[in-house]
C-alpha cells in the first residue's frame, strides 16, 4: 500500500490534507481494507462544527459500524456526495475520489503538522 | 458422507404481484343486507381513493399454493436439529396451537366485560403465579411484547425506584459478553452504558466489577448463564456488590431454560428479570415473532410495575388502573395474551418435576455435543457448560475458515447453521445449543457432520468456504442489498424509472 | 450419553453449582397433564369468557372475519416454527413474504418503504416518534388527543426518561384535532406532530390541513391508523412523513388484545432511521433473485447502544397472516369490505344520536340520552350483544357516550336491537 507524503495520519486510520486553512479529510487505504465492503458513509452536513478527537460521522459494512473521528477542528464546508450514491467508492479510492469532507480549520496548523507523516504511519500499521 | 438430507424437487414461485391478473379474486363476501352507501357522500370524494394499486388479484387456489411454495424454501425446527445458541429452538408442542385458537379466548375484545373476560384472566394470573413460583420472584407482569421489550420494561422500574429514594443515577453496567439489546435498552431509559470486561474464564470478575460499582451505577445487568452458557457462581457475591452500594441487578432471563428447577434467580439475590417465553416456555418463534418477554420483579418493584394489574376481588379478577407509582404501560392491553395462553399450556403439560427434567435433559444434550466436538474444535471457555456450549474456530481459521463458512457448509449436511460470531468476546465463536427436544440420533448426525466438516477443513477447504452447495438458494449477495437498497416490489416501468 | 460424558448421573450435570444457589425445593406446581385434560381446561376457561356474542366494540381492535386459508398458511410448520430469517440460503420462505408484505403496506399506506413489522400499533407510535427525533434533531412531540388514549399511554412511557416532552392537541367540537390548538402549541421545536385517521372516534381527520401547519414550523407529520379495512376505501395517507399503524383487522384475532402486528413507513430518504426489521432484494451467486435482511447496522445487536431502537424482533408470523389477509382480498377485495363496513356502521349510525358531526368510516360516538352507557350495555348482553365502549373511562367529558363499531360481521338485526336498546324500549 502507498500513502501520499503530502498527507498526515492519525491512530484512528484517518489521512488529513492541508490546503492553506483548508483541510481535506478521508480514511487510509489500511482503513477501508480492515472494515471489508463498505456500504454506507454517514457524513455531516456542511455548516457542522467539527472537534479534534471527536468523532464526526461513520462508515458502515454489512456488519459492523465505524466510528471516524475528526483530525482537526474546525467547520464542515463540504461533504463527499459521490459517497451518499456510490459508497464503494471509498474501498477503490480512499486516498483521491473518496475523500469525505473538507474542512475550514480552527486548529493551530502546528498541531496537523504533528500527526504522523506516511512513513511513520506505515510503521503504525505495520505494527499493529 | 452426507446421510440425513438428500435432494429433492423444489417449486419456482414469482412474486404475488408476479402472479396478478385483473379481475382474479380469492374472497367471498356476504350479501350486504343494508342500504349500500356511496362512500363519495359518506366520506367526500377526496377522502375516497381511486384503488391500490398494484395489489395482488388472485385466486384462492393460488394464494394457498403461492405460500405452500415460498415456505418450502425455509428450514424450521420441524426438519430438524436448529442448534442456534441463545435462541432455545425447541419443538413446539401443536396441542398448544390449539388451545390458542380457543374460540372463546382467541375472539376475546380486550374491552369487553370483565365478567365476561374471567376465563382470560385467569390464564394470565395462573401464569404470573407459575412464573413466579419458577423465577422466586415477587410478582411478575406480562405486558411485555418480546425480550427486549422486558429488558426496557424492568430497567425503567429501576430508575422509578431509584428516583423514589432520591437519585436515578446515571450508569448502567454491562458485561462485554452481553446480548446487544441490554445497553440500546439502557440508553432508551436516559442511562449510559458502562461495558464490564469478563475475565479468562468468561465470567464476571468480581474485582473488576467492584472497582466499577461506584455511587452513580443504577444496575448491572447480568445474563445467568452468562452467553458463553457459563453460570456465574459468584452471582450471589455480585448481587451483593451492587446492593452495597444500592444499586440493583438485572438479569437478562435469555438463558433461563438452564435454570428452571435448579436454581431461582429471586433466590439468589436478582432485583428483576425479564423471560423470553418463546424460548424457556416453548413458543413457536413464527419467522421471527411473536414472542412476549414477562417480567418478575423483587418485592421492592411491584409499586412499580406497568398498569393496569390483575387484582383478585370478591366477585371475580378485575383490572385494576390505580397504579400511581406505576411507570405506565408500555404497550396497548394487557400484553401478548396469544403467546401466553400457550406459555401456560407448555408449563401445564411438563408440571414441576417435568420442568425440572427438561431442564436437566437440555444440559445433557449440550454436554454430551461438548464432550463429542471437543476433540475437534476449539472450545471457548473450559468452565463445565451448562444449556449450550461454544467454540471457536482457532483451528480452523489456521486454514482460513472462519466460523460463518462452517456454519454455511451445516447447511449442506442438512442442518441450520449455529449462532455464528456471537459472544463477541470470544474470536470467531460458534455458539451451540441444542435444547432437550433432540433425540440422540439427531445429536449423532449433528456431531457427525461438525466432525466430517473439520475434516474438510483440513482436506479441502475451498468445498467449506464456498458452501453451501445443496440449496436452492446459493449464497447471497448482502453487500449490493445494503448499498443500493430495494425493500419493495415495484412494476417493472416503475423499477427501470426508480433505478435512473 | 452420561458415560460418554463421564458422568454418573444428571443430577451431576447441576451439582457443581454452588449450594447457595442451588434451588433444593420442588416447584410448587400440578402434576403434568395429559393433551387431552389441557384442552379441557382451556375450554372450561372459555367458557368463563363471552363465547358466542355477537360485538360492537371497536376502539382499535376489530371484529372482521378470518378466511380460513390464512390459518392454513400460518399452521405449516416452515413458517411456524422457524427462527428470524438470518441465513438466507434456507430462509427464503419466510424473507420473500416480508418483502410481500412490505410491498403491500406501501401500496396500502402510499408510503414508498416499510419495515418488516413491529410489535403493535401501540409501541409503533414512540418509534416513530424517536425516529422524528432523530430525524429533525428536535425533541417535543404533540399528540392529538384523538389517537387511541393507550397509544398515547404508550407514547408517554417510552418518551420520560429520553428528555423528550409530549404535549396533547384538543379535539374539536366535531370530533377532529382543533387547528387553532395545533397552530398555538406547534413551535420551531416540536419534531413531530401525531395523529390517527380515522382517530379514536372513527372520524377522517384533515391531513392537508395539518400537514401544511406542520411543514410550516419544519415538523414531520406522524400518522397513525388502528383500523387497516378503512385503507381499502380512504385516501392514503401521503402527507404523511412517517405512518405508524396497526394491521390486527387483516386474520389477526383480537385474542385479548395481542400479539398484533405494527407497522412503520415512511419515505426512501428516512429508510436508515427506521426501526426493526427489513428485507431486501439481491441475487445469490448464480444471478437469481433472492432476498436477505439488509441494513442491519441500524440494529441493537450490531451498534449495540447506539441503535435506531432496541426492538429485535418483528412479528413475522402475524405479519404473515396480514400478508395472506391481503392477497386474499386483494384490490378488489379489499374495497368491498371497506365498503361494506362503511354501509354497515352508516346503517347503525343513522339510528342512533351521534355526538360529533364529520365523516366517519366504521365508528361513531353515540350520546346515551338519559341512560347511561352501562345500562344499555347491560340491556344488550340479554341479548348476548356486547355493546360499546363508554367513553368516560378515557374521556371524562365524554360521560355518557359510547363508540360503537359495525364490520362486516354485523348484522342488520342485531343492529336493530342495539337500536332499540338506545331508545330504552325493550330491545
Amino acid at each position: 500500500m502507498s500513502y501520499p507524503e503530502t498527507y498526515r495520519y492519525t491512530k484512528e486510520h484517518e489521512w488529513v490534507h492541508l490546503d492553506g486553512n483548508h483541510a481535506t479529510v478521508g480514511i487510509t487505504e489500511h482503513a477501508q481494507h480492515e472494515l471489508g465492503d463498505i456500504v454506507f458513509v454517514d457524513l455531516p452536513q456542511p455548516g457542522t462544527q467539527v472537534t479534534k478527537g471527536h468523532t464526526f460521522g461513520s462508515v458502515e459494512s454489512v456488519k459492523a459500524v465505524s466510528d471516524i473521528y475528526a483530525p482537526v477542528s474546525g467547520q464542515v464546508l463540504e461533504s463527499n456526495e459521490l459517497l451518499s450514491k456510490s459508497p464503494e467508492k471509498l474501498n477503490e479510492d480512499p486516498h483521491g475520489d473518496a475523500w469525505l469532507i473538507k474542512i475550514s480549520i480552527a486548529s493551530d496548523p502546528a498541531e496537523i503538522n504533528a500527526l504522523m507523516s506516511a512513513g511513520d504511519y506505515q510503521k503504525y500499521v505495520g505494527a499493529e | 458422507m452426507i446421510n440425513k438430507v438428500s435432494k429433492h424437487i423444489v417449486q419456482n414461485e414469482p412474486l404475488i404481484f408476479e402472479r396478478t391478473s385483473p379481475g382474479k379474486r380469492g374472497y367471498q363476501l356476504p350479501e350486504l343486507d343494508v342500504p349500500p352507501v356511496d362512500p363519495v357522500q359518506a366520506l367526500g370524494a377526496k377522502n375516497v381513493r381511486s384503488e391500490i394499486e398494484d395489489f395482488p388479484e388472485v385466486s384462492e387456489f393460488e394464494v394457498l399454493r403461492h405460500f405452500s411454495r415460498l415456505s418450502t424454501w425455509n428450514y424450521a425446527i420441524d426438519l430438524g436439529l436448529y442448534p442456534l445458541g441463545s435462541c432455545t429452538m425447541k419443538y413446539n408442542p401443536r396441542v398448544n396451537e390449539v388451545v390458542a385458537r380457543t374460540e372463546g379466548l382467541a375472539w376475546a375484545h380486550p374491552y369487553q366485560p370483565e365478567h365476561l373476560s374471567q376465563g382470560a384472566m385467569q390464564v394470565i394470573a395462573a401464569l404470573e403465579h407459575a412464573l413466579g413460583e419458577i423465577t422466586g420472584m415477587d410478582a411478575v407482569t406480562l405486558q411485555p411484547a418480546a425480550g427486549a421489550h422486558g429488558e426496557f420494561t424492568g430497567i425503567l422500574m429501576i430508575r422509578a425506584l431509584l428516583e423514589s429514594r432520591g437519585g436515578a443515577r446515571s450508569k448502567i453496567l454491562v458485561p462485554d459478553s452481553a446480548h446487544g439489546t441490554n445497553p440500546a435498552t439502557a440508553m432508551m431509559v436516559g442511562y449510559s452504558v458502562e461495558n464490564i470486561k469478563s475475565n479468562d474464564r468468561g465470567v464476571v470478575d468480581l474485582e473488576v466489577l467492584a472497582r466499577a460499582v461506584t455511587d452513580d451505577v443504577a444496575a448491572l445487568m447480568i445474563t445467568n448463564p452468562n452467553t458463553v452458557g457459563v453460570f456465574e457462581e459468584n452471582i450471589r457475591k455480585i448481587c451483593g456488590i451492587l446492593h452495597d452500594k444500592g444499586a440493583l441487578v438485572y438479569m437478562d432471563g435469555a438463558n433461563m431454560n438452564a435454570l428452571v428447577g435448579v436454581a431461582r434467580p429471586g433466590d439468589f439475590g436478582v432485583d428483576v428479570m425479564h423471560l423470553n417465553l418463546h424460548k424457556t416456555f416453548s413458543t413457536p418463534h413464527g419467522g421471527g415473532g411473536p414472542g412476549a418477554g414477562a417480567v418478575a420483579v423483587a418485592q421492592v418493584l411491584t409499586p412499580f410495575l406497568p398498569g393496569p394489574r390483575l387484582r383478585r376481588a370478591a366477585n371475580g379478577w378485575t383490572w385494576n388502573y390505580d397504579c400511581p407509582q406505576s411507570i405506565g404501560r408500555v404497550r396497548a392491553f394487557y400484553g401478548n395474551f396469544g403467546v401466553l395462553i400457550r406459555a401456560l399450556a407448555y408449563i401445564l403439560a411438563h408440571g414441576g418435576n417435568g420442568l425440572r427434567q427438561a431442564t436437566l435433559d437440555a444440559l445433557l444434550n449440550a454436554n454430551y455435543l461438548r464432550t463429542l466436538l471437543e476433540p475437534h474444535y476449539q472450545i471457548a471457555y473450559e468452565a463445565p457448560s451448562m444449556h449450550e456450549c461454544v467454540f471457536s474456530d482457532d483451528r480452523q481459521a489456521k486454514k482460513g475458515v472462519r466460523t460463518g463458512d462452517i456454519a454455511k457448509r451445516l447447511i449442506d449436511y442438512g442442518f441450520h447453521p449455529y449462532t455464528v460470531s456471537f459472544p463477541l468476546i470470544v474470536r470467531g465463536a460458534l455458539m451451540i445449543e441444542p435444547t432437550e427436544t433432540e433425540s440422540k440420533l439427531e445429536l449423532d448426525q449433528f456431531a457427525g457432520a461438525m466432525i466430517s466438516i473439520a475434516k474438510e477443513v483440513e482436506d479441502n477447504p475451498e468445498l467449506v468456504l464456498k458452501a453451501p452447495h445443496s440449496t436452492r438458494t446459493p449464497r447471497v449477495d448482502e453487500v449490493t442489498a445494503a448499498r443500493k437498497p430495494v425493500v419493495r416490489w415495484r412494476p417493472a416501468a416503475a423499477a427501470s424509472q426508480a433505478a435512473d | 450419553m452420561l458415560d460418554v460424558i463421564g458422568l454418573r448421573s444428571q443430577e451431576d450435570l447441576v451439582s457443581y453449582l454452588p449450594s447457595e444457589v442451588r434451588f433444593n425445593g420442588r416447584l410448587r406446581l400440578e402434576n403434568g397433564k395429559s393433551e387431552y385434560e389441557i384442552i379441557d381446561y382451556f375450554k372450561h376457561l372459555a367458557d368463563e369468557n363471552a363465547n358466542g356474542y355477537a360485538t360492537f366494540l371497536g376502539a382499535g381492535v376489530y371484529n372482521h372475519y378470518r378466511p380460513v386459508l390464512v390459518d392454513t398458511v400460518v399452521s405449516r410448520g416452515e413458517f411456524l416454527t422457524s427462527y428470524t430469517p438470518y441465513p438466507a440460503e434456507i430462509s427464503q420462505g419466510t424473507l420473500t413474504s416480508i418483502f410481500e408484505f412490505q410491498t403491500m403496506v406501501c401500496q396500502l399506506t402510499g408510503m414508498e418503504v416499510a419495515n418488516a413489522s413491529m410489535y403493535d400499533g401501540s409501541s409503533a407510535v414512540p418509534e416513530a416518534a424517536m425516529m422524528a427525533v432523530r430525524i429533525t434533531r428536535r425533541d417535543k412531540i404533540l399528540i392529538a388527543r384523538s389517537v387511541h388514549p393507550e397509544y398515547g399511554q404508550v407514547l408517554r412511557t417510552y418518551t420520560q426518561h429520553q428528555g423528550i416532552p409530549v404535549e396533547e392537541i384538543k379535539y374539536s367540537k366535531n370530533g377532529r384535532v382543533d387547528l387553532d390548538d395545533l397552530k398555538s402549541k406547534l413551535s420551531e421545536g416540536v419534531a413531530a406532530i401525531i395523529v390517527q385517521t380515522p382517530n379514536f372516534f372513527g372520524i377522517l381527520e384533515q391531513l392537508d390541513e395539518i400537514s401544511s401547519l406542520a411543514k410550516s414550523k419544519g415538523a414531520l407529520l406522524i400518522v397513525v391508523f388502528t383500523e387497516a379495512v378503512a385503507l381499502g376505501l380512504i385516501e392514503p395517507p401521503r402527507q404523511a412523513d412517517i405512518v405508524a399503524g396497526e394491521l390486527q383487522s387483516f386474520a389477526i384475532s383480537p385474542s385479548y388484545g395481542g400479539p398484533y402486528a405494527g407497522i412503520i413507513a415512511t419515505h426512501e430518504k428516512y429508510m436508515r432511521q427506521l426501526p426493526g426489521r427489513l428485507v431486501g432484494e439481491t441475487t445469490d451467486a448464480h444471478g437469481g433473485r433472492a432476498f436477505c435482511l439488509t441494513l442491519a447496522t441500524r440494529e441493537q445487536h450490531i451498534r449495540r447502544e447506539k441503535a435506531t431502537s432496541n426492538i429485535c424482533t418483528n412479528q413475522a408470523l402475524l405479519a404473515l397472516m396480514a400478508t395472506v389477509f391481503m392477497t386474499i382480498y386483494g384490490k378488489q377485495g379489499l374495497r368491498e369490505l371497506a365498503e361494506q363496513n362503511l354501509s354497515k356502521a352508516h346503517y347503525l349510525a343513522a339510528k342512533l344520536p351521534l355526538r360529533f358531526d364529520a365523516p366517519f368510516f366504521n365508528e361513531f360516538v353515540a350520546r346515551t340520552n338519559g341512560r347511561s352507557p352501562e345500562q344499555i350495555n347491560a340491556a344488550l348482553l340479554e341479548h348476548k350483544i356486547i355493546g360499546g365502549l363508554p367513553l368516560g373511562r378515557f374521556y371524562p367529558e365524554l360521560d355518557g357516550c359510547m363508540l360503537l363499531c359495525a364490520t362486516e360481521m354485523s348484522r342488520r338485526e342485531t343492529m336493530d336491537t342495539v337500536a332499540q336498546a338506545f331508545k330504552g324500549g325493550r330491545a
